[in-house]
């Protein structure tokens, strides 16, 4: 019951409500949560509420580290 | 889809598996909890428990909002729909909980309960509104992920002034299970469950952040590192408590900091805050009666309060004896470790709570890791 994903907001309404499309599909979620939320940002989706924010630099830096683990990796296999 | 593909590649989680397996110092054992089901979830779905050295170990923490839920709780959400003529509205997974005298709200449903499964407390809500001269009550269960939903609809009931809904309120608190669990007996030094740190919640943590660890990990020197719930995050989590370990150092460190920040949500605080105070005790299933470990409604909500307003007293009941359930939730022992385990308990006919939600030690273990265990004898 604690699965969340993070959906993208196409859509902020004046009551709240967020218009999000999550893998295609699209659904009304609350925005009450996430005040902060615009469209194109993403939010991560929870019961039927957006609980949180994802931040798109954050995200970019974790999957830098990754990528650069698999360069240090492929550079010790090859020697 | 966008933020979570790209954290579930295989290539890269062996990658960091290579990277814990060269780390991992030769005479040294790891034992690392994962509070969350959805961690759970992760590490017997993809794997994840195959790619890492043999000195690490994974144990499950009690961290599946469903199977903390004692008996005694769903026993009065039953008795508010078959007694007391209420509807009552829960998420899905409550449904299948086994509760006393061989009952479910599933099975007590086909008794004639009025019991509907919602998707968000707002649809609860939708429900009173529709039924105006029927009593509403939203079971309202989990940890600090549907709370702020749950305080959202309570706030709007008021403001809507509306007079046959309310809340059975079951919340618990992430924070003061951990501390329970590392005062508990057993754990520590001398104890028979070493625990050399934890790998923190994800989505617990976007809205409490992370400062709410910091205590434990200084007080009891265990490091914690919280962590998104796609396989790499828990992967590179593991990497990061590693590195902690060897270098005798207990930290609250954060891996999911596209999500989670020191801070957390504050909107979502600030309406729980308004709306719930903390319980001195709440029982939990598995782990008995914690201090300090819940919430209940704020007395300017009483009128939305279902214990209030339906006069209801808490009695404990006690799980079924053979089910292990407890010694699982507090990590001293494996589902597989259960005499009921795959043969009498089941997901289709849970004897323990463990066995209901995918999130679930013993449910995430049959789904994905029981032919593991059997040994391959070549014909
Ligand atoms: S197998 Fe079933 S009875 Fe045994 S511990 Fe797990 S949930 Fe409880």
């Amino acid at each position: 019951m604690c699965l969340a994903l993070p959906a993208r907001v196409i859509e902020r309404s004046a009551d709240d409500q967020l218009l999000i499309d999550l893998g295609g599909i699209r659904k009304s979620v609350s925005g009450a949560l996430t005040p902060e939320a615009q469209p194109g940002d993403y939010v991560i989706v929870h019961v039927g509420h957006a609980i949180g924010t994802v931040d798109a630099e954050e995200a970019e830096r974790t999957l830098a580290l990754f990528a650069e683990l698999a360069a240090s990796q492929a550079a010790e296999d090859q020697a | 889809m966008k933020y979570v593909d790209e954290f579930r590649d295989a290539a890269l989680a062996r990658n960091l598996a290579a990277k814990i397996a060269a780390e991992v110092q030769p005479q040294r054992r790891y034992h690392f909890m994962e509070f969350c089901g959805g961690h759970t979830h992760a590490i017997a779905r993809y794997g994840l428990a195959e790619l890492l050295p043999a000195s690490v170990r994974m144990i499950h923490g009690p961290g599946c909002p469903v199977c903390v839920l004692p008996i005694g709780r769903i026993d009065q959400a039953i008795h508010l729909a078959l007694e007391r003529g209420a509807i009552v509205c829960t998420y899905g997974d409550t449904l299948r909980v086994p509760a006393s005298g061989g009952l479910s709200m599933m099975k007590a449903k086909a008794r004639g309960a009025d019991i509907r499964m919602v998707y968000s407390a707002a649809d609860a809500l939708k429900v009173a509104r529709a039924n105006p001269v029927r009593e509403v009550v939203f079971f309202a269960i989990g940890f600090e992920t549907t709370t702020p939903p749950t305080a959202l609809v309570l706030r709007q009931a008021k403001a809507e002034g509306l007079k046959n809904f309310s809340v059975l309120c079951c919340h618990v608190l992430t924070p003061a299970a951990i501390t329970h669990i590392l005062q508990g007996p057993g754990v520590g030094p001398a104890g028979d469950v070493p625990l050399d740190g934890f790998i923190g919640p994800a989505h617990v943590s976007i809205v409490i952040g992370y400062a709410p660890y910091v205590p434990f990990a200084l007080g009891y020197q265990k490091p914690v590192v919280i962590s998104g719930f796609e396989p790499l995050d828990v992967m590179q989590s593991i990497l990061m408590l590693v590195r902690q370990v060897n270098e005798g150092r207990a930290e609250v460190e954060n891996e999911f900091t596209r999500a989670v920040s020191a801070d957390g949500n504050r909107a979502a605080q600030a309406v729980m805050d308004e709306v719930f105070e903390h319980r001195e005790v709440f029982e939990w299933r598995g782990l008995g009666e914690v201090p300090d470990s819940a919430l209940r409604i704020r007395p300017a909500y009483a009128e939305f309060d279902a214990e209030v307003r339906f006069g209801l007293c808490y009695q404990g009941v006690p799980d079924h004896k053979q089910c292990a359930c407890g010694e699982i939730l507090r990590g001293r022992k494996v589902p597989t470790d259960c005499k009921l385990f795959g043969t009498v308990c089941t997901p289709e006919n849970p004897m323990g709570s463990c066995m209901v939600s995918s999130e679930g030690a013993c449910a995430a273990h049959y789904a994905y890791g029981r032919f593991r265990d059997i040994p391959v004898v070549a014909a």
